[in-house]
Order: structure tokens, then C-alpha cells, then sequence
């Protein structure tokens, strides 16, 4: 299953791809890529405070997954978390005015980049602890099969969270209850500033479910397709009632950990090489323009969302700070 | 030589036990290892086995009694060679110790008037009736932890939940509390309600992270969509002799975190009222309770709609001289240190608190300007305990009807050792309270 990670254009499709489908990723992945630069800028500017972290470079790990969920499924993250909540339709105007701190923002202005959640969309953070979404998504999955629903829960983490005890004590009971979890390991190959070989012992991370019987594979995680079509095998692993499943998304982050990283850690060049060669944007473009898709539409997407994301930094600046009575209302509900 | 075989102590709580079944007969020869008898205790069934080698002189103490005491002699065993012709039978002179003879009474209450509509149980008792009632009316409520299902709790909290609700509703889980911790938040974000059994508080340092940064805090962090209602029950405090890493009183620790409410109750109507207006709460409730009050036997509403409200403390004696504030097994103590403060002609109010947050500052504030003096009482630690914030409270809010310094009896700050003096030093007992309340009153 391992897979090179360096390759210019996408492995021609296995299924059969409705290029409206493939539209739409490549949408979605642009509005994070805009979605993303322009909160950088944002932050530059001052309107966005404390810490922020950018997913420009993973974009194809959330949106392939994404496409192969079904309404009720629930997902859960880091606190690099924004690419995941504009893939599963949140507003990006609530999401900017949470960034920006205001009474618009998916947490009322008192979460930030870090905490956000949508129940209605079936998102359930945002956690800034690393690794703590990683039993709460097991937890997520036992209350689909608690009620019997066909759901499945997402669980994303990072390479750095994947040497948590945490997320094994979650692979544990997960395999035992036979969770239907899908524990999506986003390996940008840096935590924090801490390469994935200084900091992880054994060859491959997903290797570490096998001790707990779990069905693993490495994907691709800049290829969209390779994403997708792993993530409809875990999924529908998952839904048969068979247990957990692991994947391995090998991915790249482009930006520092957070704004105020350096990334004195790795080379220029070496950032360089993987958006030349891999960038996932630019690879399903390649694949777009060869399925025949005219310019024109493309353009069209372009201008279409950056008028989306110019609107919801618009919205996140005109927002209001959130009342002085919200400091002490959401303590406890009652 | 005939040698004693006594009543063993099985647990570090265990006082006494029920001899349920004799494994051998008088005459028996037995060898070292042997099984000899089944002990019950309030935690678990256990066999016991022969530590010597020799014949079963004599059975004193027949099967199927009740509440004998750790160290009573059971069975006389006989050494064979050294005496190999004398008569078993002769040998014991001491009465053989009938089921009837024994006398059972609560340990905690000299007398208990029972209540109108209401049954004498045990904390125990009460505990598993308020989880079986509230899963019989709400199928979303389901219990894990380590222990709680096939091994029937270690503490027996559980016992016959998984009988009766199966294992889709009584999970048992690895030891791992961060772990089930969080999967137990997540559930709980996931609509369901769980209640999280901890073998013991102490044990849940290791998921405090998920407690703390996820199950508290989230709600506010969502802009108050993501509610976590889920339970977090298990003893706290020190129970005996099992020294500094197991006996620890957390509440301060709990009651610190906004987010969270902090229950602690007493006797078996609180526990169960308070339980289930827990579990019935949309926020995340810590529920300490206490092993040594545990096998102690309290009035109890038997009706399946009974709660008591969470932030409300309740005044267990009135009294006009000096306030008691107490939670947990510390109101017992309270009420032991009212009564000898009757002969000194201090009449004391004592009030059990039954949730540490949301406080009840009006139960106390009240108190105080009944009886402008004040002493609190808890097991934990003192520095930043829930006595520190009751007394910097009342400073703030009562302090013109003070007549003497809000006085604290606590644990000693020290963790706690093993030794059992050095325990007894440690822990606070009546007699603290006794003097503590004298020396407000200006009466020692």
C-alpha cells in the first residue's frame, strides 16, 4: 500500500469519477487554500490573535474523506482545524469572525481558531490538547453504535499526536468494542518543529495499530483520489460493523506549525520541492485540464471563492466583539 | 498443638465479614493452600485458604453467619503429629458460635429512626439503585469503568447493573482512565449519558486532562453548543491504611474548575438523590463518594422519583452556638462532635454541603449570622481547600458577623502515611472538631 509521495500528476482514476464530483473537491480545496492565505494576512494584520494554524498543503487529506462521508458521520480534530470545518460545509464567514474573536464566530467569539464545533454539521472540534480529540472520537463512535445508526466517526490527528499514550489507550478499546472509527493520521511530517524521525520510533506510524489488531493503510495524502478511494475502504469497513481503521495520510504543511513558527527546521528547498511537485491543488487541476475542462470554468471557480473569502473576512472584521454579558453565560447549561 | 484459624481481613475497610460457606468438615486433614471456607465481605466473595497443615479440630463458627468481626477465631485446627491420638472433639472449650447469636447493627448510627416511606440501606445500596432507576427510565444512560460489569464493581457499586442491563449498557474497560475518560466525553458529546466509574479519585489523576480541558471546559469554548452530560463517580478520600498514593481528597482540586459541579454526599439519601439528579444534569458532575461510608446503613427514600438538588446543602442539626460545615463522611464525624459538644452546653449547627459547586452560599451565610462562629471540616489537604474558600467566602460576604476566625480541621499537610498511628494523626477525627468549635466559642 505504501506509496511515493512524489509524483507530479494523479494516478488515473479507479472509479469512475463524475467530473462534477471532481469539481467540487477541486473547489473546496481552493476555498481552504484562499480560506487559509487570507487568515494568514488577517493575522498579519492583527485582526486574528493567539495561535493559528494554517492547512495550506493538506487540503486534499480532509476534502478526499469528506467526499466519502455520509450525512450523520461525525468529525473531530486537532487544533488545525479550519480546513476540516469548511470541508464539512461550515459557514466560512462564521468560521473568520470565531478567528477574528467576534459575536458572529461558531463559539460566539469565546473558542478561536483552536475551539470551534458545529453539531449541525456533524463537527465536533476544534481541540487544542494533542491527541485529546483521539479518544473523544472513539467516544463519538461508540455513541453511533450505542445507537445503532450506520454513522461513523472521523478521527483526525497528527503525526506529533501520534506518540500520545492516548491514542493508543483509544486504539485499545476501539478494537476491543469494535468502534466504527476511522483514526486518520495526517502526517505532515513535522510536529511542532520535531521531524516524524526524531520523534517516532519504528518505520511507519500506522504500523502501530497491527499490535492492536487494527486494519491499516499509508495513503497518499496529496493525491486526492488515492484519499478518496482509502477513505471509502476504511469507511465502509467501519460501517459493516468491522472495527477501527487507520490511515496514514503522508501530507506536507507548507506554513510553520503556527504564525509564530520560523520552520528554522527544514530547508526552503525543501518546501519548495513538494508545492513544485506535489502540491495537491495544482494536481487535480492537471487532472481537470485533462478530463477536458475548459480554463474558463476554472477561472470561474477562482474568481467565485475569492470573492466567497473576501466576503467572509469582510463579515469577521464588521462583526461586533462579543457582548461583556457572554463572559459569563455557556459555563454549564443549567 | 491446636492452632486458631481467624476471621482474615480481606480488604483494607473490611471490619467484618459473612462466613457464607465451609469448604471442609470437621475431622478434615488439610494441608497448606488448601481451601478452607468462603468469606463475603461488603466488596467481594473470596475463598481462604489453609496456611498450616492439620486436621480440622473444630468449626466455630457456623455458615451462613453475618458481621463476624476480623480476628475472631472461625476453626481450631489440629496439629496430627503432634497429637495424633487426641480426640478432636475434646479439644475446643470455646462455644461453638451460632448464626443467631450475632448481633448485627449499623456501625454508623446508634439509632436510626427510619423514615416514613422509606427502607434502611446502605450507601452501597443506594448508589446502585439511583443508576438502575435512572438506566430503567432513560435508555441513553450507560456505566463503564474498570471492574464495574463481570467482576460486579470492585467496590460491588455495580453489582447486578450488568444482570440486569446487559453488557450494551454496563461496560467494563482496560485500565486505562485517560483513555475511557475521553471516550466517555466523547460519547457524552455524541448525545448519550454516560456515568464513568473511577476505581478510586485517585486514579483519575490520569485522566484529568480530559476531565479539565475537554468535559469542562467545551461547553464555553462552543459558544454553548457542545454540552457533556456524563458522571464521574468513584470513592475519594482516604479509606485505610493504603497510604499517600490512595488516599487523597480531591474536592478542592474539582471544585477549582469552572465548568464542572462537584458533588459529595454523606449519607444513602443523599447518595442516591444526589446520583440521580446527577446523572439526570446536562453539565459534567464529579461525584465523590467515599469507601468507608460505603457499608454504612442510612434512612433512604425507596421512591424511584426521588432527588435531591444539586447545590443545595442541607442543615443535618440546628444549633444556635457554632456552625459545623462539612461534606461526605466528615458530616458524620460532625454530628459524632455535636453531641459531645452538648455536655459543654455548645450547641452546634451542622451542615452537610452535599455539593461543593455551585456552593449553597446562602445555606451558609445564614448559618453564620444564626451563630456568628464557624468551624469547616474536610479530609483534604488545607492549603487551598474547600475550607480556604468557605472562610475567604464568609469574609467577604458575613464578615461584620463574625465573632471569632472561621476555623479549619483538615487533613494534616502532609501525604498521607501508612503506619496506622501516623494515619490516625493525619486524618482529622472528632475530637478535632470537638476543640476546634470550643476554641470559637471561647470555651477551652
Amino acid at each position: 500500500m505504501k506509496k511515493n509521495t512524489a509524483k507530479k500528476i494523479l494516478t488515473e482514476p479507479k472509479m469512475n469519477y463524475d467530473l462534477n464530483l471532481l469539481q467540487d473537491m477541486y473547489k473546496k480545496m481552493l476555498l481552504i487554500r484562499r480560506f487559509e492565505e487570507k487568515a494568514g494576512q488577517l493575522y498579519g494584520m492583527g485582526q486574528i490573535g493567539g495561535f493559528c494554524h494554517l492547512y495550506i498543503g493538506q487540503e486534499a487529506v480532509v476534502v478526499g474523506i469528506q467526499s466519502a462521508q455520509i450525512d450523520g458521520d461525525s468529525i473531530v480534530t486537532s487544533y488545525r482545524d479550519h480546513g476540516h470545518m469548511l470541508a464539512c460545509d461550515m459557514d466560512p464567514k462564521g468560521v473568520m469572525a470565531e478567528l477574528t474573536g467576534r459575536r458572529d464566530g461558531y463559539s460566539k467569539g469565546k473558542g478561536g481558531s483552536m475551539h470551534m464545533f458545529s453539531r449541525e454539521k456533524g463537527f465536533f472540534g476544534g481541540h487544542g490538547i494533542v491527541a485529546a480529540q483521539v479518544p473523544i472520537g472513539a467516544g463519538l463512535a461508540f455513541s453511533h453504535k450505542y445507537n445503532g445508526n450506520k454513522n461513523v466517526s472521523i478521527t483526525y490527528f497528527g503525526d506529533g499526536a501520534a506518540n500520545q499514550g492516548q491514542v493508543y489507550e483509544s486504539y485499545n478499546i476501539a478494537s476491543l468494542w469494535k468502534l466504527p472509527v476511522v483514526f486518520v493520521i495526517e502526517n505532515n511530517k513535522y510536529g511542532m518543529g520535531t521531524s516524524v524521525n526524531r520523534s517516532s520510533a519504528g518505520e511507519n506510524l500506522s504500523d502501530r495499530g497491527k499490535a492492536y489488531g487494527i486494519v491499516s493503510e499509508i495513503v497518499d495524502g496529496m493525491d486526492i483520489l488515492a484519499v478518496r478511494e482509502a477513505a471509502i475502504r476504511a469507511i465502509d469497513y467501519c460501517r459493516a460493523g468491522k472495527g477501527p481503521y487507520i490511515l496514514e495520510m503522508k501530507t506536507y504543511r507548507y506554513r510553520g506549525h503556527s504564525m509564530s513558527d520560523p520552520a528554522k527546521y527544514r530547508t526552503r528547498d525543501e518546501v519548495d520541492k513538494i508545492r513544485k511537485t506535489s502540491d495537491p491543488i495544482e494536481n487535480i487541476k492537471s487532472l481537470l485540464n485533462k478530463m477536458g475542462v475548459e480554463e474558463k470554468i476554472l477561472k470561474d471557480i477562482d474568481t467565485d471563492i475569492k470573492s466567497i473569502i473576501a466576503e467572509a473576512a469582510k463579515f469577521a472584521q464588521d462583526s461586533a466583539e462579543p457582548s461583556e454579558n457572554e463572559l459569563f453565560t455557556d459555563i454549564t447549561i443549567n | 498443638m491446636t492452632i486458631e484459624i481467624l476471621m482474615p481481613a480481606l480488604s483494607p475497610t473490611m471490619e467484618e465479614g459473612t462466613l457464607s460457606k465451609w469448604l471442609v468438615n470437621e475431622g478434615d486433614s488439610i494441608s497448606s493452600g488448601d481451601l478452607i471456607a468462603e468469606i463475603e465481605t461488603d466488596k467481594a466473595t473470596m475463598e481462604v485458604e489453609a496456611v498450616d497443615d492439620g486436621k480440622i479440630g473444630q468449626l466455630l463458627v457456623a455458615e451462613g453467619t453475618e458481621g463476624v468481626k476480623v480476628n475472631t477465631p472461625i476453626a481450631l485446627l489440629v496439629d496430627t503429629n503432634e497429637l495424633p491420638h487426641t480426640s478432636i472433639k475434646n479439644i475446643a472449650e470455646k462455644p461453638y458460635l451460632e448464626k443467631e447469636e450475632i448481633q448485627i447493627k449499623p456501625i454508623n448510627e446508634k439509632s436510626i429512626s427510619i423514615e416514613a416511606n422509606s427502607s434502611l440501606i446502605t450507601v452501597r445500596e443506594a448508589l446502585r439503585n439511583a443508576m438502575a432507576e435512572e438506566m430503567r427510565t432513560d435508555k441513553n444512560v450507560f456505566v463503564m469503568g474498570e471492574e464495574v460489569a463481570e467482576y460486579q464493581g470492585a467496590y460491588k457499586v455495580t453489582q447486578g447493573l450488568l444482570d440486569e442491563f446487559g453488557d450494551k449498557r454496563v461496560y467494563d474497560t482496560p485500565i486505562t482512565e485517560h483513555g475511557f475518560a475521553g471516550i466517555g466525553i466523547g460519547a457524552a458529546f455524541g448525545n448519550l449519558k454516560p456515568i464513568v466509574e473511577f476505581m478510586t479519585f485517585n486514579f483519575a489523576m490520569q485522566a484529568m486532562d480530559q476531565i479539565i480541558n475537554s468535559a469542562a471546559k467545551t461547553l464555553y469554548m462552543s459558544g454553548g453548543q457542545m454540552g457533556c452530560p456524563i458522571v464521574f463517580r468513584g470513592p475519594n478520600g482516604a479509606a485505610s491504611r493504603v497510604a499517600a498514593q490512595h488516599s487523597q481528597c480531591y474536592a478542592s482540586w474539582y471544585s477549582h474548575c469552572p465548568g464542572l459541579k462537584v458533588v459529595s454526599p454523606w449519607s444513602s439519601k443523599d447518595a442516591k438523590g444526589l446520583l440521580k439528579s446527577a446523572i439526570r444534569d446536562p453539565d459534567p458532575v464529579i461525584f465523590l463518594e467515599n469507601e468507608v461510608m460505603y457499608g454504612q446503613s442510612f434512612s433512604c427514600p425507596n421512591d424511584d422519583d426521588f432527588t435531591l438538588p444539586i447545590g443545595k446543602a442541607n442543615i443535618e442539626k440546628d444549633g444556635n452556638d457554632v456552625t459545623i460545615i462539612a461534606f461526605s463522611i466528615m458530616v458524620g464525624k460532625s454530628l459524632e462532635a455535636a453531641e459531645i459538644l452538648k455536655d459543654k452546653n455548645i450547641n452546634a449547627e451542622v451542615i452537610n454541603l452535599r455539593t461543593l459547586r455551585p456552593l449553597d452560599t446562602d445555606t451558609i451565610i445564614e448559618s453564620v449570622k444564626k451563630t456568628n462562629r464557624v468551624v469547616t471540616c474536610e479530609e483534604g489537604f488545607p492549603f487551598s481547600g474547600i475550607g480556604a474558600e468557605i472562610s475567604a467566602l464568609i469574609t467577604e460576604k458575613a464578615f461584620d458577623w463574625l465573632d471569632a476566625p472561621v476555623t479549619r480541621v483538615t487533613g494534616k499537610d502532609v501525604p498521607m502515611p501508612y503506619a496506622a498511628n501516623l494515619e490516625k494523626l493525619a486524618l482529622p477525627q472528632v475530637d478535632d472538631i470537638v476543640s476546634a468549635c470550643a476554641q470559637v466559642c471561647y470555651e477551652d
